[in-house]
């Protein structure tokens, strides 16, 4: 049994204000004025109800990166960060390519218990990109895999990806395509552009993201297969998924939060903290997935959370690690880019970082509508502070963030995972649903 | 000054203080002593990660002609190639007491790392980053540029008017950045002429016009032609065909040499690739000023060491024609210069 919670005065999604009450893992009630003797009263007043957020992609590292990040640490990020739900990325040592690994990472995070962590499988043996990786028995597993992707590589060979787009059909999952071209980044370091010219630093051309997105859409339309586009960077990207839905084409995609917000400007103090993979790219292009995001055309908001250690960023950039951290800071980011912006509504922002996620992913009971029947994963957000974002924000293992320093708004009030809450009046707690 | 990470952000004024400077050092070294004490006691570290015989001896002759203890730390062979981090050298030479750091590292930026990281409190001389610059090596370009226009005459004086043709591999090249940025800032115009495959992919905000014919850059009569070494390895990656066809287009041959104008100087930062991008007729001819900008190189780096490590304690020479603290360049830090 857990304790009865009352949300009181909360705008849902934004809209009216709303009270629910949640027991045994689920909303029991909603409307207004509810009472409920006993229960352990939340004031929401001027809080934005959220559905709990849904990342599609993270970097947990465990196993076998345990100094960057662990299904823990990463889970307590996430619910710092207003999510109940994440998926894991197999680029984990061993990789999650057997249904083994991908059931012990759903068991760690079920000890942990601060998330829901859905594991994703690779793609191809050893994410190596040269023969499928057991996906049905990943699928058939306790972790009930649905998304498989090789992300940090992409699926280059054609005719695997063709493969794999098809052979997933079977259990309708889908593939989460890291969209880049091997060859046309070789030793790519930043952003092909002006700045890169500058700074001497090798370039990633926008077209080495594009030519693979554009080949995957034509595949997936010929073979009738769905296709998700991990961290979409480019205004070409956006038209190109624009183009593909026009012609009806079973696509996705997604946007990081800092390629909603930063660009390649900030690499010229060479600091590594803004090194990442994609790059950030120019200001036209932060406009276009601004633009695509708002119309609909990108689906959704997914972090590519990536901790690494101290001494992956403490040196020269071309030394550096690519990667950010990013769960503590999504839905901060996501508010000023997008919403503060007037670009998406709140009901637009439950969408995009929740309901959408899910549905992607095929998973059941996750981004679900904030009213009676359903589960209690939600989040209360205050979105009126104006913060620097600092290290005391974080609560993973690793401190990379491009935004410490810079003023965010917004605070993540409360986190409900399945009616139990992991971040409570703005504390984080140290396990779920223990408050001191 | 603080540091010199590059020329993108140096100041005109700064620019011809450091040249001006030079050029005091350059009178220094007609004399039969050419020792200043002027560094006594201070130590300057050479720190390359890269092969580069020719810059450091350039800079440890610079050091010890201004009485510097000089270290040098070739990262081959060292504990870097056994995994060192760039962190860890740095603390390590700055526990050992050095006052500037001379880097010389395949990465570009590695030195504003270096310089901002914290790690070290000495001041930092970009001796050649990566792809991004090499700022000592602009400086006595443009101080050659600058001697053979107004011979004595030179100081105080920019570069306006002047017309520099730089051939060769642009896109790696950091001598061309930082050649670019500096000559733009002396009044100097800047044709680059290259293969397409070896220039950014976007420089519409390089002050400089790109031209793919050397003939056609030849006709328009620059006053100094500067051929930049290629890298053999450059072919393999399919920038271009083969050697004999980059010569062909690209190279300095004798009927280029000869149709360049009377008084047009031709330059190279060395080491040249002879019979490659330039021919020997053209290296050994008297419009060569290859071996010039060597023996500028040691008055340039001497000036640079001088105003970074000199002004801290005053410690000019008497009589010998230095400025006084007062009129030295105050910074050319990049934080401070914006």
């Amino acid at each position: 049994m857990t304790e009865v919670l009352l949300v009181r005065g909360a705008l849902l999604e934004g809209g009216g204000a709303g009270d629910l009450i949640v027991e045994d893992g689920v909303i029991s009630e909603s409307g207004g004025s509810l009472s409920r003797t006993g229960a352990t009263v939340i004031d929401a007043d001027g809080l934005i109800a959220l559905p709990g957020l849904v990342d599609l992609h993270t970097h947990l590292r465990e196993p076998g990166y345990e100094a960057s990040e662990t299904i823990l640490t990463g889970s307590r990020a996430a619910a710092a960060g207003g999510y109940t739900t994440v998926f894991a990325m197999p680029n984990t040592s061993p990789v999650a390519d057997t249904a083994g690994v991908v059931e012990q990472e759903l068991a760690l995070g079920e000890a942990a218990g601060f998330v829901t962590v859905q594991p994703i499988g690779a793609v191809t043996v050893g994410q190596k990109g040269e023969r499928l990786a057991e996906l049905g028995a990943m699928a058939d597993s306790r972790a009930r895999v649905r998304v498989f992707s090789d992300d940090g590589f992409c699926v280059w060979d054609p005719l695997i990806m063709r493969r794999a787009l098809e052979y997933v059909k079977a259990f309708d999952g889908v593939i989460a395509q890291h969209a880049q071209d091997p060859r046309l980044t070789e030793g790519a370091q930043l952003n092909e552009g002006a700045v890169s010219a500058e700074l001497g630093l090798a370039g990633w051309p926008a077209v080495a993201e594009e030519s693979i997105i554009a080949r995957d859409v034509l595949l997936a339309e010929h073979v009738g297969s769905r296709l998700h586009v991990c961290h979409l960077s480019t205004a070409g990207s956006v038209e190109i998924i624009r183009w593909a839905k026009r012609r009806g084409v079973d696509v996705t995609a997604e946007v990081t939060p800092h390629h909603l917000l930063l660009t390649d400007e900030l690499a010229r103090g060479y600091d590594p903290h803004f090194k990442v993979n994609p790059p950030l790219r120019r200001e036209e292009d932060v406009q276009a997935v601004r633009e695509g995001l708002a119309d609909g055309t990108i689906d959704i908001v997914a972090t590519d959370h990536a901790p690494h250690p101290t001494e992956a960023k403490a040196c020269e950039w071309q030394a550096a690690a690519n990667g950010m951290v990013g769960l503590e800071s999504a839905l901060r980011v996501v508010q000023l880019a997008m919403v503060d912006t007037g670009l998406l509504s709140w009901a637009d922002v439950a969408r995009v970082m929740s309901r959408t996620p899910a549905r992607i992913g095929r998973l059941a009971g996750h981004g679900t509508p904030l009213k009676a029947g359903e589960a209690a994963s939600l989040t209360l957000l205050d979105p009126a502070p104006r913060r620097a974002f600092s290290t005391s924000d974080l609560h993973g293992r690793s401190v990379n963030s491009p935004f410490l320093g810079r003023e965010l708004p917004g605070e993540v009030r409360w986190t409900l995972h399945a009616g139990v809450s992991t971040v409570a009046d703005g504390v984080v707690l140290d396990a779920p649903g223990v408050r001191s | 000054m603080r540091h010199l990470l590059d020329t993108k952000t140096l100041s005109r004024d700064d620019a011809i203080g450091i040249l001006d400077v030079a050029e005091d050092m350059a009178d220094t070294q007609q004399r039969e002593v050419k020792k200043l004490p002027t560094l006594r006691g201070k130590t300057v570290v050479n720190l390359f990660f890269e092969d580069s015989t020719r810059t450091r001896i350039s800079f440890e002759a610079a050091a010890k002609r201004l009485s510097a203890d000089v270290i040098n730390f070739s990262a081959k062979g060292s504990s870097v190639s056994k995994g060192e981090s760039l962190q860890d050298t740095a603390q390590t030479l700055q526990a050992m007491g050095a006052d500037a750091v001379v880097i010389r590292h395949g990465a570009s930026g590695a030195p504003r790392t270096l310089a901002t990281s914290g790690w070290i409190t000495a001041g930092v001389v970009n001796a050649g980053d990566g792809t991004h610059e090499h700022p000592t090596q602009a400086l006595l370009d443009a101080f050659t540029l600058r001697k053979r226009r107004y011979g004595v005459d030179s100081r105080g004086r920019d570069l306006a008017g002047v017309k520099v043709t730089i051939v060769g591999d642009i896109l790696h090249s950091r001598v061309a950045r930082s050649n670019v940025w500096l000559l733009e800032t002396l009044g100097a115009e800047v044709t680059l002429v290259a293969p397409p495959t070896l220039v950014p992919q976007d420089v519409s905000a390089w002050p400089a016009k790109i031209v793919f014919d050397l003939d056609e850059a030849i006709a328009a009569e620059p006053d100094a032609v500067m051929m930049l070494r290629i890298q053999l390895e450059r072919m393999n990656a399919a920038y271009f065909p083969t050697e004999r066809e980059y010569s062909r287009r690209w190279g300095l041959d004798a009927r280029r040499l000869a149709a360049l104008g009377p008084g047009s100087m031709v330059m190279h930062p060395g080491p040249m690739n002879r019979g490659l991008e330039i021919s020997a007729d053209a290296a050994d001819s008297p419009r060569s000023t290859v071996l010039d900008q060597v023996t500028h190189g040691v008055s340039v780096r001497m000036a640079v060491l001088y105003l970074l490590l000199a002004g801290e304690r005053g410690g000019v020479p008497e009589g010998r024609g230095l400025p006084d603290r007062g009129e030295m360049p105050r910074t050319m830090d990049k934080e401070d210069a914006r």
